[in-house]
């Protein structure tokens, strides 16, 4: 373990302000890109199975 | 061979290939990045003359190299698509480039964060980041060209033939910006070119880089799923999905 | 097609050369550059006033201006010869000959080198010549002028080159105009660097020579890859 304490751990030996929003940032992007690749595949799918409905319906 | 190659081009088969290994790279991801996370954060001991400050290599290097790699990736996928009309290859190099622009924004943004407490400043033309800038513009415009076309087999060729002229350059790019940056500045302190790492500070950055790199081929095979459902909707397999 | 014969036949019969090809694409080129006008001139207005513009932006110090003559009169350039590429391929796309061009049995990237050798004659080489005259105004000392010619003479030409493969990438689609911009300067940045970067050491006193050799490999690999890509570029934005 490098730090003594969970609040010398997010005080990051005073680089706090330099260190949480670049490793933010990297969060932020994994999290946005797996959340909008399956909020993607959720709206492919709806609009398949509506147009599978509207056409399976006799006009 | 061949008949592999031919059957890598049907799209149902590859939906399925994806579908296979896929699971593999997702469970690599998500237990190489929280060990590298907490390893890299809270285990690595604090650099000697940069201190803590020196844990956003952790990120900067991982986003750097992806960056790079993604590019690549790119360039192969259109390659294979401009040589042998393998549609899938496109959507393949579609579905990457977000990814390859996001990391190189990453690796822009960590670098110029690095910089303030190093260098005093949020920004140097330092060699790397002005390469990396660079780089950016180079993604930006193969996603601004597919999106000038829309979709269709005339911008799918537009922007592979774009790939591959920008991956040609990324060298000479980098190269020139090197011999500028020592034409104009002695050589300061870089990010990575330093003194031999311990072993206890470069396994966590390993980790982290290998941990990227599942999750980024994870990403691209769902997403290169999701981009097959929307091209090939009117096809019978497609259909079947959706019951 | 008969290879071995260097020539090919057209549909009347008649044997058209690869060399007599290219000077028929030539002067097809200057001649409707002649009957335009404008195309020459416009690219060094350009120059001159972006040049005008900077020292009154700055400051009409001769030390300070002096300083920068070589980076400013490098993207005064630039800039110059990338508002001319729009036309480059839009013309001839718009009148159909682009179309002739691609079903011509003569090898699309020779006639396409052809073109961007025009390209380069009415806009890279005036402004190459003209470009003294601009470091004029911008105290440019005395020791950067034949580096500057020459860089400009060189470097203009890969900039042609790389230019008409956006060009080409973009003739196409209805508004390519800012498109090209952001395709190709990022790929115009090896040139800008190196091209500066001669006309600098010249004043510095020490040796333009490294820069402009890599000018010209730079201008070797464009000119052997380049007309291929921008033959490509055409057949996609033509053909689809």
């Amino acid at each position: 373990m490098a730090f003594d304490s969970f609040a010398a751990f997010l005080t990051m030996g005073g680089y706090a302000k330099y260190v949480w929003p670049a490793w933010g940032l990297a969060a932020l992007i994994v999290v946005g890109f797996i959340l909008w690749a399956r909020l993607e595949r959720r709206q492919l799918m709806q609009t398949l199975k509506r147009r599978q409905r509207r056409e399976a319906r006799p006009s | 061979m061949w008949t592999f190659v031919h059957k890598l081009g049907s799209p149902k088969w590859s939906y399925a290939i994806c579908g296979r290994l896929q699971p593999f790279f997702w469970v690599a991801a998500l237990i190489l990045l929280p060990i590298g996370t907490v390893w890299s954060l809270a285990i690595s001991p604090p650099d000697y003359q940069m201190g803590d400050s020196y844990r956003i290599i952790y990120v900067h290097v991982p986003s750097a190299i992806l960056a790079q790699s993604v590019f690549v990736a790119m360039a192969l996928a259109s390659a294979v698509f401009l040589i042998w009309k393998i549609k899938v290859a496109d959507m393949a190099a579609s579905v990457m480039a977000p990814f390859g622009a996001a990391m190189t924004a990453l690796g822009l943004f960590s670098g110029s964060l690095w910089g303030v407490p190093t260098w005093g400043t949020w920004w140097t033309w330092d060699a790397r980041l002005t390469s990396m800038l660079i780089q950016l513009f180079l993604y930006i415009g193969v996603i601004a060209l597919r999106g000038a076309f829309g979709r269709g087999d005339q911008g799918a060729k537009a922007v592979a033939v774009l790939t591959l002229v920008g991956v040609v350059n990324i060298p000479i790019i980098k190269y020139s910006v090197v011999w500028w940056n020592t034409l104009h500045q002695p050589a300061t302190f870089s990010l990575t070119e330093r003194p031999a790492m311990p072993a206890s500070m470069w396994m966590p950055l390993l980790v982290m880089v290998l941990g990227f790199y599942a999750l980024f081929i994870a990403l691209t095979l769902y997403r290169l799923r999701n981009e097959l459902i929307r091209r090939e909707s009117r096809a019978r397999w497609v259909q079947a999905l959706a019951d | 097609m008969s290879a071995n014969s260097g020539g090919s036949t057209t549909g009347r019969g008649e044997e058209i050369g690869l060399w007599a090809g290219c000077v028929a694409q030539v002067r097809r080129e200057l001649k409707i550059a002649r009957r335009r006008g404008g195309d020459l001139v416009n690219p060094l207005m350009f120059l001159a006033l972006v040049v005008v513009l900077f020292p009154l932006g700055i400051s009409p110090e001769p030390d300070l201006l002096a300083s920068v003559a070589p980076g400013l009169l490098w993207v005064a350039a630039l800039l110059a010869m990338l508002l001319s590429l729009d036309g480059l391929f839009r013309g001839d796309h718009e009148d159909g000959s682009l179309e002739q061009m691609l079903l011509s049995p003569l090898p699309l990237p020779v006639l396409c080198l052809a073109k961007v050798v025009v390209h380069w004659l009415l806009t890279g080489l005036p402004l190459a010549l003209c470009a003294p005259l601009l470091g004029v105004l911008l105290a440019l000392p005395g020791a950067g002028y034949l580096a500057l010619m020459l860089s400009l003479a060189l470097g203009t030409a890969t900039l042609s080159l790389i230019g008409a493969i956006g060009a080409a990438l973009t003739v196409g689609l209805p508004r390519g105009g800012v498109l090209l911009s952001l395709l190709v300067l990022p790929l115009y940045i090896p040139v800008l660097i190196f091209g500066a970067g001669a006309v600098k050491a010249a004043i510095e006193g020490g040796m333009a020579g490294p820069a402009l050799a890599l000018l010209g490999a730079l201008l070797a690999l464009a000119l052997a890859a380049a007309p291929f890509a921008i033959a490509g570029g055409l057949r996609i934005s033509v053909n689809g």
